[in-house]
């Protein structure tokens, strides 16, 4: 095969891509289970986890930028190319919500949890579902698939609406409890976010494989929408 | 000639085009239109007809014995390859830069005043060689030289003179056949600049064996391929940007990503 040599390093680059990932649905679930623990050395983990990942991401992207300078990418490589520089960004902000996660269940002290967490956990192991399969996607270059599992956001969606109408409650029922209840709906936030993100590297799952850049719908604008009414 | 039409947005068109070599079938069916003002590159695999193809656009060919074509060409709206067109005069209106440089060993002053003068140029000669020099972006580098044999510049500058000695008879569209592959990069880099000079008076077409020169200097590609009958054909023809980012065409991308060819 012509270009043996550079079909290897694109190899390369997925696996890392692979490995980032893992790296992150980690962190993520890892930042959930310390908050339901209350588990302040597990949170610190995680803050360093967080350093681990800003490297590897930092470590592809040389990478990436080495392939780019070397070999002139074309077409379908370039495509791939660039597009890994999109997916590690975004990889690299979901491990900045677990961080964010972690550093909630710090600054949260001795206070106990308003209430215990179980759409939370749930919210979690959703985004890191998605973000696998994202990713599975992603290296089999699986348009089919990428252009499915956005739309299953939607349950996360759900999933922030139920924490963020009960915390309501909390709120009403004894106002002094809102700032718990503030950081507990920031740690549905961020999950909330990720998910979104998974979209984001969905999209670049089907650029790659197609040419096609566009916007794969999720209902998230209907989701605000509903939050306002 | 009559007067051209310079209006329309194609300069030159191939309508179904066939070229032949004897019998032998050399390009075969090429839709193309080329834009005026615009650069297009005609890349392709070694033996694929781009080289057969530049030059059916200024009949060229024709001094192969034995060349012949089917379908036709439009330039500036008339039929290029009709009985009344003098292909000599096409030659002067359609210029060519080749792949080796190959300045008349004349002095570089002679060398862009001759090809005028057997054309019949009457203005002031010297304004011509000069306004051909800045052009061709060399005037600065022989200005004080002009004297001196064409043969005596470096391989770039030879290059350059023959773009000037091309634009010295003022064509519309220059033909340039790989101008640039027994180039070192840096005066590579000078020709492709001078090419986005060029064409904001003169239309380019290029062949070039270097991707990465077409997809930097050109606006847009014609991919060509061998068919099976080894004639070459234009598989694919887009805007330059789409090629080289998503080509629609397998063979194009194998191509451009260096796994065929």
């Amino acid at each position: 095969m012509i270009r043996k040599t550079f079909e290897h390093e694109l190899q390369e680059v997925r696996d890392d891509i692979l490995v980032l990932g893992s790296m992150v649905e980690e962190a993520i679930l890892a930042s959930v289970d310390a908050l339901k623990k209350r588990d302040i050395e597990a949170a610190k983990n995680i803050l360093k986890a967080d350093r681990d990942i800003n490297k590897k991401r930092f470590e592809i992207e040389n990478k990436l930028m080495i392939l780019i300078a070397t070999q002139q990418p074309m077409a379908h490589d370039l495509r791939l190319l660039a597009s890994s520089m999109e997916i590690i960004s975004e990889l690299e902000r979901m491990g900045d919500y677990a961080k964010g996660i972690a550093n909630i269940n710090i600054r949260m002290g001795d206070q106990p949890l308003l209430k215990p967490l179980i759409d939370v956990p749930r919210m979690a192991q959703k985004d890191v579902d998605m973000l696998h399969r994202a990713l599975t996607a992603f290296v089999n270059e699986d348009v089919e698939a990428a252009k499915a599992i956005p739309i299953e956001d939607d349950e996360v969606d759900a999933l922030y609406n139920q924490v963020y109408r009960e915390l309501m409650t909390f709120v009403i029922s004894d106002p002094k409890s809102i700032e718990r209840a503030n950081w507990l709906l920031w740690v549905a936030h961020n999950l909330e976010r990720v998910a979104d993100r998974v979209t984001n590297i969905c999209e670049r799952t089907v650029f790659i494989a197609t040419g096609e850049l566009s916007e794969i719908k999720n209902s998230d604008d209907e989701f605000w929408k509903q939050q306002k009414s | 000639m009559t007067t051209p039409e310079t209006n329309g947005k194609y300069v030159l068109e191939a309508h179904n085009l066939s070229i032949f070599y004897g019998s032998f079938k050399a390009v075969t069916g090429v839709n193309m239109s080329v834009e005026r003002n615009k650069i297009t590159a005609i890349i392709g695999p070694s033996g694929c007809g781009k080289s057969t193809l530049l030059r059916s656009f200024n009949r060229m060919n024709e001094l192969f014995a034995g060349t012949r074509i089917e379908g036709g060409i439009i330039f500036e709206g008339q039929n290029l390859y009709t009985p009344e067109i003098d292909p000599v005069e096409v030659r002067y209106r359609i210029g060519m830069v080749f792949q080796k440089a190959n300045p008349f060993p004349k002095s570089i002053y002679e060398n862009i005043a001759w090809g005028a003068r057997i054309h019949g140029y009457k203005g002031n000669m010297d304004e011509l060689v000069e306004s051909s020099l800045r052009q061709a972006a060399l005037w600065d580098e022989v200005k004080d030289k002009l004297k001196q044999s064409g043969l005596a510049l470096s391989g770039g500058q030879q290059q350059r003179l023959c773009i000037a000695r091309a634009l010295a008879v003022q064509p519309e569209v220059i033909l340039m056949d790989e101008p640039a592959s027994a180039l070192d990069p840096i005066a590579t880099l000078k020709i492709e600049e001078l090419m986005q000079e060029l064409k904001q008076n003169y239309t380019i077409v290029i062949v070039t064996h270097n991707m990465q020169q077409a997809a930097r200097a050109s606006d847009y590609t014609a991919m060509m391929m061998i068919d099976d009958n080894r004639a070459g054909t234009v598989i694919e023809f887009n805007e330059t940007n789409v090629i080289f980012t998503r080509p629609s065409d397998k063979r194009t991308e194998d191509y451009v990503t260096g796994r065929f060819g």
